[in-house]
């Protein structure tokens, strides 16, 4: 019963985080390089190896800032 | 015969076998029902949840046959890391709705979900029969990942000394997973993946400074690539861009409607349980990535095997002996967890959603449970004997089949988790359609998964499990419009949307 008056909360906007991962991954016309290397390795392979750590952290902070929400 | 190496292998192997029959008394529950041997009466917290879901989902087979991809042919190989990179913040968002209204009406399978939902027990049929065949061929290939590892401690590939020692490997698995369900998997996979991050860190630092260095390394690989014939890619091509966004997209939605999967999700304690296991199951795709990067390693150390032969190939010529036995033990066990999690959740679907709807409705929970038990027993020696009689590549084949049979569930199990607008028999259909195309594109095209799509005069060769998803998509909603118009209706939806997103 309590739960009822929470279901009327807005959109958190904090999950468009969420949905950059997808714009920079999904086309690799954005990321098809040999250089700049990084320590030696291509840049398609360290920008797709980074991009496991930021999506990581976007959902770090994407489940700080929702769980007390819901 | 490779002494070192499998002495070290058969102590590793020796010692996850007693935890496994052991696990039975951990958290103890009453076996005797399907939410507890199954599910491991859904209380696993964030820590097991996670070596679950990683022992779970970063199988055996990935180990070998992703690095393998990258050794044939190259930078298309490497969409396993974008595919991983993108299930976690798509499962972060849909995944606690799931877990939440499973726990509301105990479901434990998808089937049970949609049926629910749906108020239709054709379309949980049609979900559970897929879940069943995507998911038996899969199990069928940890078993060629284990094979790789086995001979390349000088088995053999075939013969009695080749197969003995995976029958008494799966022999072993089949009886613990009976004794112990789900319980079982999930204590083997904390060694497992310890055992899995040490031989990476360590496979990581030691093989590219005997290679000279990273950026060497790449080099090396780049001129092994151009020399390959058809030639290989070192950096993807603009003719593959969709090919490679396509697969990655359509693996990552897939990857959860997989039983395995699900049961991993279902398994654990609270659906904020789930969203912190997005944020740091990341940590294994990055091992993926690495172990990705194995394939290359493998070209530059000028290694010519078949392609599911290069790591272990890579291993014996850079590594000690004793740490391949090591590292050989932790691929093998890689096969087990996965083997028995994903034996499990189709004896679930079985059990409930065929068994319980089909042959004996007033079945007692306990028959039930016995039921799943003895599917999981089945659906193991029926992969073995697959592996055993049938060319390997019949059992690619079908996982490849399956992997695109599977997204064709996607619009009732995750689109159903945010409205029941679909109608059932629209969404029936909208499934066989998507079911019959996906497999012609496979079929046409000789069993490869992408397919050169012919559309306003251009190619666009791309994933077929997409292609036929968008095909299925179309089919429920054109149904679902005229279905409606004619008056038909779903009938009794038994959830509502608070069941959704209630904590407990």
């Amino acid at each position: 019963m309590e739960a009822k008056n929470k279901t009327k909360k807005k959109f958190n906007y904090w999950y468009i985080l969420l949905i950059i991962p997808f714009i920079t991954t999904l086309w690799p016309g954005l990321y098809a390089f040999d250089h700049p290397r990084l320590f030696g390795i291509p840049f398609f392979y360290w920008y797709q190896l980074a991009m496991v750590i930021i999506t990581a952290i976007f959902t770090a902070i994407v489940y700080i800032k929702v769980k007390d929400t819901e | 015969m490779n002494w070192s190496a499998l002495i070290v292998f058969v102590i590793f192997f020796v010692f996850v076998t007693v935890l496994g029959f052991y696990a039975a008394r951990w958290r103890r529950g009453d076996l005797t029902q399907l939410d507890e041997w199954g599910l491991g009466g859904r209380k696993f917290g964030t820590l097991v949840t996670w070596f679950l879901l990683g022992g779970d989902l970063y199988t055996a087979y990935t180990f070998i046959a992703v690095p393998a991809l990258m050794y044939g042919s190259g930078a298309m190989g490497f969409y396993a890391v974008p595919y991983t990179i993108l299930i976690y913040p798509f499962i972060f968002v849909v995944m606690p709705r799931l877990w939440s209204v499973s726990r509301k009406h105990g479901y434990v399978t998808a089937s049970d979900f949609v049926r629910g939902r749906f108020n239709s027990s054709s379309l949980a049929l049609a979900v559970a029969i897929t879940g069943i065949l995507a998911t038996m061929p899969y199990i069928a290939l940890q078993l060629v990942g284990m094979q790789a590892v086995i001979s390349a401690m000088g088995f053999g590939h075939s013969g009695l000394s080749g197969e003995l020692p995976l029958i008494i490997a799966f022999v072993i698995l089949a009886i613990y997973t009976y004794s112990s369900g789900l319980r079982a998997p999930a204590s083997i996979a904390i060694v497992k993946d310890i055992m899995i991050y040490i031989t990476i860190i360590v496979a990581m630092i030691v093989i590219p400074i005997k290679l000279g260095g990273l950026g060497h390394m790449f080099d090396a690989a780049k001129e092994a690539l151009a020399a390959k014939n058809p030639p290989g890619s070192f950096i993807l091509d603009s003719k593959s861009f969709f090919a490679y966004g396509s697969l990655a997209l359509g693996s990552a939605l897939a990857l959860f409607l997989y039983p395995h999967s699900l049961t991993g999700v279902l398994s654990s304690n609270h659906r904020n349980t789930i969203r912190k296991n997005a944020a740091i199951l990341p940590a294994y795709s990055l091992v993926l990535g690495f172990i990705t990067l194995l394939g290359f390693m493998a070209l530059a150390a000028g290694i010519k095997v078949q392609g599911n032969d290069a790591i272990p190939a890579l291993f014996l010529k850079m590594l000690p002996d004793w740490f391949n036995g090591f590292a050989f033990a932790a691929i093998a066990i890689g096969a087990l967890v996965p083997a028995a999690i994903m034996s499990i959740a189709s004896a679930n679907l079985f059990s409930r959603n065929i068994y319980r709807e089909y042959i004996n409705p007033n079945c007692t929970p306990e028959q039930e449970s016995k039921i799943a038990k003895l599917i999981s027993l089945i659906v193991k020696v029926g992969a073995l004997v697959f592996i055993l009689f049938f060319p390997k590549t019949y059992a690619i084949n079908l996982q490849l089949l399956g992997g695109i049979w599977i997204l064709q569930t996607f619009p009732a199990i995750i689109v159903g988790l945010y409205t029941n607008w679909f109608n059932k028999w629209a969404l029936v259909i909208g499934w066989f359609v998507g079911m019959a195309t996906g497999t012609w594109m496979a079929f046409s095209q000789n069993m490869a998964s992408t397919y050169p799509l012919h559309i306003f005069g251009a190619t666009i060769p791309g994933y077929a499990a997409i292609f036929a998803v968008i095909v299925n998509f179309i089919v429920t909603v054109i149904l679902t419009f005229i279905f409606r118009a004619m008056g038909m209706e779903n009938g009794g939806d038994q959830t509502t949307e608070e069941d959704y997103k209630t904590a407990s």
